[in-house]
C-alpha cells in the first residue's frame, strides 16, 4: 500500500529505518535534534533514538563535518545534515580534502562511509549567499558520489542507499519542495546511486534535468505536447557517478538533447552532459546540444531577478524549439 | 482672542540620580533606538503582506548595543556585522527610506534591491554589512582593520556577531592573527541568548563567550547591552585602548532578541517568563523613562518625538512603496568591476 508523504517525511523515514537497522548510523548537524531540523526534516528523531545518535551541533561546520570524516573512518556512519549547502562551503575542506581522499591516500586502509546532507538551490529571494547550486562543486572531486533528487519516493531509496555505501555521498534537497508530496510504497526499498529516470517518454526531444528543475521540465514538456512537440524528460537523480547510457540511449531515440540544470552555465553539469552526448552519440544528433542554466550572475533579492534568474518553462520550450528548428 | 500659556518645563523627578549624559546623548539615543523599534514593526506588517520577503531577521529588543555603539565610536571607524542588521545600519545613518525601499526590493532601496534584508552596504557609512554566512565576518572585519593600521589611520572596525557565531573555528584564527599583529578591531559578540533555536548554554562548555578572549590575552569583558549607557561607556574604554595602538578589543554585549529568529520561527524554545524578564528591560521603555525622570523632556515633547518618528516611518513606507522594482537587465550589472565582462548568455 502507497502512502502520501512529504519529500521531508520520506526522507525522515529512509534516516529513521537506517538509524534503527544500524546502530552505527547517526545523525548531526545544527538544530536536527531539539528543534526538529530547521526543515522539520529530522523530527521526532531526537525522541526515538536520543541524544547520543541525534546531535545538536553548534554553528561550526568546519569542525562538525570533520568530526564526521574521523568517525566515519573508525566504524561509524554519519549523516552530517548542513542547513544549505551555502553553508557546507566552509567544510569543502573536510569534504573534498579528507572524505573524498580518505581511501585514496590510505590506500585503502580507511574508508570514509559518510553522508553529507542538506537543500541545494535557489529558494525565493534569498539574495546571493542563500541560493546557490553545488552539484556541479561537488561532483567535480572524484572519490564523492553526488545525489541531487527531490521525488520524497526515490529521496528515500536513494537515502538509504546511501546511508549503507561505504563511499562519501553528497545528497542535495531542496527547501523549497520539503512539503511536496508523492506517493511512497509501505516497507523496505532501496533505489540504486547512479542510474537515472525516464519521467515521461518521448520521441522529439530529450530534456535531461534534476532537482527542483525536473518540474519545471515537466511542466514545459506539457506545455510542447500540445503543441504536438514530444519530449522525453529523464531525471538524474545522481549526478556522479553520471548515467550517459539512459542519456545516450534516449538521444540515439530523440536526436535533440536540452539539458536544464539549476548550475551557473560554467563547467556545469550541463556542461559534462553535453561533453558526453557529442562524445558517445554524435552521429544521432540533429541539433547542438542546448542547456537551460541559471544565469551567469549571483542572484539578488528583489523577485525581478529571481525570475530573470531562474530556468522557467518558457525558457525550457525555447529551447526545445531552438534544438527542433521550430522558433518563429 | 486666547491667552498666551507657558509651556510646561520638564522637571528632575525627585530623587532621581544625577543623568551620566546629557539632555542630547540621550535624546539621540533614544530617538535612533524608536526609529529602529518603528521601521521594523512596519517591515514586519510588509512581511505579513508579502512586500517584504525571503528572510528577514528583526534587532527589536537589541536596540540600545546599536545606540550605544554609535555614540562611543566615530563616523570614519568602520563597522561590520551580519544579517540582523537594520538597527546597525540605522546607527550608521542610513536613511529609513532607502532600508525600507531595499525590503521591499525596489530599485531606489540602499542596495538597489540587490541585498535585502540581510544585505546593506554603504561605502559613505563606512558600513560594510549585512552578512549572511554566520561567522565570515569575524576575519572580514579583521582585514578591514588591518586595512586601517596598514593606511596608517586611527580607525578601527566594530566587528559584530552572534553568541551562535562565535562558535565558529574563524573567531579563533581571527584572534589570534589580531592579537599577534595588533590589529585595531573591537569584536563585539551580540549575546542575545540564542541561535536560532539553540541556547548558549548548549552550544558550549564557556557560556561566557567574552572569555574566549582570554586565551589570546586579548582584553575581553561581559557588558549589560540593555540600555545604551552601558554600552557606551565599554566600547569608549575599548575604543581607546585601541586607538592607543593597543590591538584588538573584545566586549561579550548581553542582550534579548524580543521575537523570533527571523519571521518564520515561532520561538517555542523559551519560556513567557524569560521574554517578559527582558521585556521589563526594554531598552526605548527605559530610556524613555530616564528622559522624563531627568526632566529632559515634557510628556508633550516626548510625544512630539514619537510623532516624528511615526512620520518617518510612514514617509518611508510611501516610497518604499512606490518606488519601482529594478529593471531585469540590472540582474548583469555588479558581478564584474569589468564593464564589458563576456557573460555566459546562452
Ligand atoms: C555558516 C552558516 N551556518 C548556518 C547558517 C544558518 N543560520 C543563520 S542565522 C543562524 C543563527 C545564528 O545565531 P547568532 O550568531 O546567535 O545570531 P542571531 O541570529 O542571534 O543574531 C544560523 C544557524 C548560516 N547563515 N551560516
Ligand atoms: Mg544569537
Amino acid at each position: 500500500m502507497a502512502r502520501i508523504l512529504q519529500l521531508r517525511e520520506a526522507l525522515l523515514e529512509a534516516m529513521s529505518e537506517e538509524m534503527r537497522r544500524d546502530e552505527n548510523v547517526f545523525l548531526m548537524g545544527e538544530e536536527v535534534a531539539q528543534y526538529n531540523g530547521a526543515y522539520k526534516v529530522s523530527k521526532g528523531m531526537l525522541d526515538e533514538f536520543g541524544e547520543k545518535r541525534v546531535i545538536d551541533t553548534p554553528i561550526a561546520e568546519l569542525g562538525f563535518a570533520g568530526i564526521g570524516v574521523g568517525a566515519a573512518m573508525n566504524g561509524l556512519r554519519p549523516i552530517v545534515e548542513f542547513m544549505t549547502w551555502n553553508f557546507a562551503v566552509l567544510a569543502f575542506d573536510q569534504i573534498v580534502n579528507n572524505a573524498a581522499k580518505t581511501l585514496s591516500q590510505s590506500a585503502g586502509e580507511f574508508k570514509c562511509p559518510i553522508v553529507f546532507r542538506g537543500p541545494s538551490g535557489a529558494a525565493g529571494q534569498l539574495a546571493q549567499q542563500h541560493s546557490q547550486t553545488f552539484e556541479a562543486w561537488l561532483a567535480n572531486c572524484p572519490g564523492l558520489k553526488v545525489i541531487s533528487c527531490i521525488d520524497p519516493y526515490e529521496s528515500k531509496g536513494l537515502l538509504k542507499s546511501a546511508i549503507r555505501d561505504d563511499d562519501p555521498i553528497c545528497m542535495m534537497e531542496s527547501e523549497m519542495l520539503y512539503g511536496m508530496k508523492g506517493e511512497v510504497p509501505e516497507g523496505e526499498y532501496l533505489i540504486p546511486i547512479g542510474v537515472a529516470a525516464v519521467k515521461r517518454e518521448g520521441t522529439d526531444v530529450t530534456i535531461v534535468s534534476f532537482n527542483k528543475m525536473i518540474l519545471e521540465s515537466l511542466k514545459a514538456a506539457e506545455e510542447l505536447a500540445k503543441e504536438g512537440i514530444s519530449a522525453e524528460v529523464i531525471d538524474l537523480r545522481t549526478i556522479r557517478p553520471l548515467d550517459h547510457h539512459t542519456i545516450v540511449e534516449s538521444v540515439k531515440k530523440t536526436n535533440r538533447l536540452v539539458v536544464v540544470d539549476e548550475s551557473w552555465p560554467f563547467a556545469g553539469v550541463s556542461a559534462e552532459i553535453a561533453y558526453e552526448v557529442q562524445k558517445y552519440a554524435f552521429d544521432y544528433l540533429d541539433a547542438p546540444v542546448t542547456r537551460v542554466n541559471s544565469a551567469d550572475t549571483s542572484l539578488p533579492y528583489a523577485a525581478v531577478f529571481v525570475e530573470e534568474y531562474l530556468p522557467n518553462p518558457t525558457k525550457i520550450m525555447k529551447a526545445v524549439k531552438e534544438v527542433m528548428y521550430t522558433n518563429a | 482672542m486666547s491667552a498666551v500659556v507657558d509651556k510646561p518645563k520638564a522637571k528632575r523627578k525627585s530623587g532621581t540620580p544625577k543623568p551620566k549624559y546629557s539632555k542630547d546623548q540621550y535624546l539621540s539615543w533614544y530617538e535612533l533606538m524608536l526609529r529602529i523599534r518603528r521601521l521594523e514593526e512596519r517591515a514586519l506588517l510588509a512581511y505579513s503582506q508579502q512586500k517584504v520577503r525571503g528572510f528577514c531577521h528583526v534587532y527589536i529588543g537589541q536596540e540600545a548595543v546599536a545606540a550605544g555603539i554609535e555614540s562611543a565610536i566615530r563616523p570614519q571607524d568602520a563597522i561590520v556585522t551580519a544579517y540582523r542588521q537594520h538597527g546597525t545600519a540605522l546607527g550608521r545613518g542610513i536613511a529609513s527610506r532607502e532600508i525600507l525601499a531595499e525590503l521591499y526590493g525596489k530599485a531606489t532601496g540602499a542596495n538597489k534591491g540587490k541585498g535585502g534584508s540581510m544585505h546593506f552596504f554603504s561605502a559613505a557609512h563606512r558600513y560594510f554589512g549585512g552578512n549572511g554566512i554566520v561567522g565570515a565576518q569575524i576575519p572580514i572585519g579583521t582585514g578591514i582593520a588591518f586595512a586601517e593600521k596598514y593606511k596608517g589611520t586611527d580607525n578601527l572596525c566594530v566587528t559584530m556577531f552572534g553568541d551562535g557565531a562565535a562558535r565558529q573555528g574563524a573567531l579563533h584564527e581571527s584572534f589570534n592573527m589580531a592579537m599577534a599583529w595588533k590589529i585595531p578591531v573591537l569584536y563585539i559578540c551580540e549575546n542575545n541568548g540564542y541561535a536560532m533555536g539553540t541556547s548558549v548554554g548548549r552550544t558550549s562548555n564557556v557560556p561566557d563567550i567574552y572569555k574566549l578572549g582570554l586565551g589570546y590575552d586579548m582584553p575581553s569583558e561581559a557588558v549589560d547591552g540593555m540600555n545604551p549607557e552601558s554600552v557606551h561607556e565599554a566600547i569608549t574604554k575599548a575604543a581607546a585602548h585601541i586607538r592607543a595602538g593597543k590591538g584588538p578589543y573584545f566586549l561579550e554585549i548581553k542582550t534579548y532578541r524580543y521575537k523570533g529568529h527571523s519571521v518564520s520561527d515561532p520561538a517555542k524554545y523559551r519560556t513567557k517568563d524569560e521574554l517578559n524578564e527582558y521585556r521589563a528591560m526594554d531598552p526605548t521603555k527605559t530610556t524613555e523613562q530616564k528622559l522624563l525622570d531627568f526632566g529632559f523632556v515634557t510628556e508633550e515633547e516626548l510625544q512630539a518625538i514619537k510623532d516624528m518618528i511615526k512620520n518617518e516611518v510612514e514617509e518611508a513606507t510611501k516610497f518604499a512603496e512606490e518606488s519601482p522594482f529594478p529593471d531585469a537587465s540590472e540582474l548583469y550589472t555588479h558581478n564584474y568591476s569589468q564593464k564589458d565582462y563576456p557573460f555566459i548568455m546562452d
